[in-house]
């Protein structure tokens, strides 16, 4: 049975729940390989989107996975591959 | 030697106006912010008065990106920077980054933040906790919001010393002016009005248990029975005079001296010091006490304490010897907001040549004070004194003046 994947949407919403969205920042934009800096997050925002991820998937992501994960798409990635491990687990 | 620092930007959140407009027009027509409290429930606390800022809806003055990340008080804080400044006209964006500082005052810091996240850490777990609160209840964090937000990064900082932190705070704008910073965002926003903020107040036992909005809170009245807490404050731009000058900016007033104490232990037998504190101001600005035009008082509402400040200033001026007024007495005891709040009303009574007055009050003869009762009151003023006293014995006085 595949893993309900996370995708683009559910970071976003979870980022907007989170941390809200900077002045000037349109969230719906190309925003997959833009940094999460230049989208106005510093680590604290990504901290707390990172908790939020942990508490609705069920899982717990080491704190390098959100500080190493500076894009969008890396951050899905990394989070998918741990729902996937967590799967299969 | 009195500073070349002035005042040229002023936002208000008060609770009988939100915006220094409105806040002036409910305070000279005499409308007090002060009723139920309505951010809680509160029957079942022995105080449920207060004096609320109306209206303030956060999101429509901050981005979202802020919303999560801050309290009441840092909301309120940041929206009443921005109408400082836009009423300074000041764009921080074309301003060197390190000519700009911000200095504030707090006395409790974000407590409605705060119990938001304990609730979460005891009914859900630490993993639900904020990564927020590790600032978003902190006394320097308006501060810090403010400098952050406009990109300010001069000299910066806060001063926690309850009530008189409001003057404290400019004092200390005025320093970093002093040391070469040509514009300090200064002044306080404080705001606990919830149940934990609630519960912590009434532990110092100072305030009035009333439920009678117009007879709650009645500094230098026989009866005087405590203060009623309020929220908000104001924020204010200080600039060295002469950069304001150079950029042509519009005035609203000169800092011209200030003083601070530090009363005596109790049961020690020595006067308080509030009294030094205001000759301290005085010999500062370089003015007799005979230039004072006017006096707005700390006004505690409590007997002892509304004894001693009236002592202080028939000391100073003598029986009746300058009018005193407490618009205090509309919005309630705003903690570190107080003061910057009531050297706005000073600024614009200063500008109008009105002072605003005190509502309620039927002052206690025995005090010597001639009170500014329920109209406001014509004058020619061109100096205004403004007290604060602090929980702890912390003593504080401004001397400020118009323009010229």
């Amino acid at each position: 049975m595949a893993t309900a994947a996370f995708t683009l949407d559910d970071l976003k919403r979870i980022l907007l729940q989170s941390a809200g969205a900077a002045e000037g920042v349109d969230l719906d934009g190309e925003i997959l390989d833009t940094e999460f800096e230049v989208l106005g997050y510093e680590s604290l925002a990504l901290l707390e989107t990172g908790g939020a991820i942990e508490r609705e998937y069920g899982i717990s992501l080491d704190d390098e996975v959100i500080t190493d994960a500076d894009t969008p798409r890396a951050l899905i990635d990394a989070v998918n591959a741990h729902l996937s491990t967590a799967g299969a687990a | 030697m009195s500073a070349p620092a002035v005042i040229t930007g002023i936002g208000v959140a008060a609770p009988n106006g939100l915006g220094l407009r409105d806040y002036w027009a409910a305070t000279l027509g005499g409308k007090s912010g002060i009723a139920r409290l309505t951010h809680f429930d509160p029957s079942g606390y022995p105080a449920q008065l207060a004096g609320e800022v109306p209206g303030f809806v956060a999101e429509d003055h901050l981005p979202s990106r802020l919303i999560p990340q801050t309290d009441r008080m840092t909301r309120m804080a940041l929206a009443a920077a921005d109408w400082a400044l836009a009423d300074a006209g000041i764009t921080p964006a074309e301003l060197p980054s390190f000519d700009m500082g911000v200095v504030t005052a707090s006395s409790s810091g974000g407590f409605e933040f705060g119990q938001g996240e304990l609730r979460k850490l005891w009914s859900q777990g630490s993993q639900f906790v904020s990564a927020y609160q590790s600032f978003a209840w902190f006394y320097a964090v308006n501060s810090g919001q403010i400098s952050i937000r406009n990109g300010m990064k001069g000299p910066s900082g806060v001063v926690v010393s309850d009530q008189a932190g409001g003057l404290d705070a400019l004092a200390q704008a005025r320093r970093q002016i002093r040391r070469g910073t040509p514009l300090i965002v200064t002044g306080a926003v404080d705001a606990s009005l919830c149940p934990w903020g609630w519960v912590a107040q009434l532990s110092g036992g100072r305030m009035s248990t009333s439920a009678e909005a117009a007879r709650a809170y009645l500094p230098f009245d026989r009866e005087a029975r405590g203060y009623v807490p309020g929220e908000g404050g104001a924020i204010l731009i200080m600039e060295d005079a002469e950069a304001a000058r150079a950029r042509g900016a519009r005035v609203h007033g000169r800092i011209l001296g200030y003083g601070a104490t530090f009363d005596p232990r109790p049961g020690s037998g020595r006067p308080p010091a509030l009294l030094r504190a205001a000759r301290t101001a005085l010999a500062d600005a370089g003015v007799d006490a005979a230039d004072i035009d006017v006096v707005f008082a700390d006004a505690a509402g409590e007997p002892a304490a509304d004894r001693a400040e009236a002592e202080a200033l028939t000391a100073l001026f003598g029986i009746r010897g300058v009018p005193v007024t407490a618009p205090k007495t509309m919005t309630g005891r705003l903690y570190s907001g107080a003061a910057p709040l009531d050297v706005t009303a000073a600024l614009l009574a200063l500008r109008d040549q009105v002072i605003p007055p005190t509502v309620h009050v039927e002052p206690c003869p025995e005090y010597g004070l001639d009170l500014v009762l329920a109209q406001p009151r014509p004058a020619k003023l061109r100096t205004a004194l403004v007290l604060a006293r602090g929980h702890g014995g912390f003593n504080s006085a401004l001397v400020v003046c118009g323009p010229e």
